[in-house]
């Protein structure tokens, strides 16, 4: 599946996106911000107030404990300051 | 049903246009409600902002805001248009114009679609300083989650 990053998590992790292929066991959104956040120090600094992170799947909104099996975009971002 | 026109911005948009457009040949709409937001100088420190975006999803997400709207109101026409990439002070950022036959709905409608695009939009303002120094992302504030709730009832 495809990872999207924006505002301050596409700056601490450095990518604006990225495939990625969690392992079976990573069913959730909130599981799967787990498991990016040990890739390494930017994605620790990106997911490190994980409460705040919003994730989005396949552009709808999603929260921390939607399913990502079926996903093919997942973004991450933090709280929206548009308008 | 009303179909809204959404639309997402490049460069600066005209709302007095945006205005006569919604109203031209039309002689059934009693009020319309326009609510511009624009870019603060925040006292002269601001240079501009950066408004990055979702492509696809900001547009579906207003869309979706939009046609929600239409389910609680019976609007006559409905505008939003949103601005993305670098913003100057004085700059339009945000436009929503609602039409209705009274003004009750055109007022509710306008402020319940504000509320809504500030808090599920995805829009980030990131702050370009007036003297030079890295600026932050703008941080999300509480009271337009509180502001979006209201209408969750």
């Amino acid at each position: 599946m495809k990872a999207v990053y924006f505002a301050s998590v596409r700056e601490r992790i450095g990518l604006t996106e990225e495939e990625i292929s969690p392992p079976a066991g990573v069913a959730t959104v909130a599981e799967l911000i787990g498991w990016l956040s040990a890739r390494g120090e930017g994605y620790a600094a990106a997911f490190a107030n994980a409460a705040t992170i919003r994730a989005a799947i396949d552009r709808n909104h999603a929260r921390p404990d939607s399913p990502i099996r079926a996903a093919r975009e997942i973004a991450f971002f933090p709280p929206m300051t548009g308008g | 049903m009303v179909a809204p026109t959404v639309r997402l911005c490049a460069g600066p948009f005209d709302a007095a246009r945006e205005e006569a457009l919604l109203l031209q040949g039309r002689t059934d709409i009693g009020a319309l409600v326009c609510f511009t937001g624009l870019c603060r100088d925040e006292a002269g420190t601001l240079a501009a902002l950066e408004l990055e975006h979702y492509p696809g999803m900001a547009e579906s997400e207003i869309a979706a805001i939009a046609a929600d709207a239409l389910t609680r109101w019976p609007l006559q026409g409905l505008t939003v248009l949103h601005r993305y990439g670098l913003i100057r002070p004085g700059e339009k950022i945000v436009l929503v114009a609602a039409a209705a036959r009274h003004r009750g709905e055109a007022f509710a409608a306008a402020e319940f679609l504000m509320d809504y695009l500030k808090t599920r939009a995805p829009f980030w303002k990131k702050e370009h300083r007036a003297d030079g120094r890295e600026g932050g992302w703008v941080e999300a504030k509480a009271s337009d989650d509180a502001a979006a709730e209201r209408w969750q009832e």
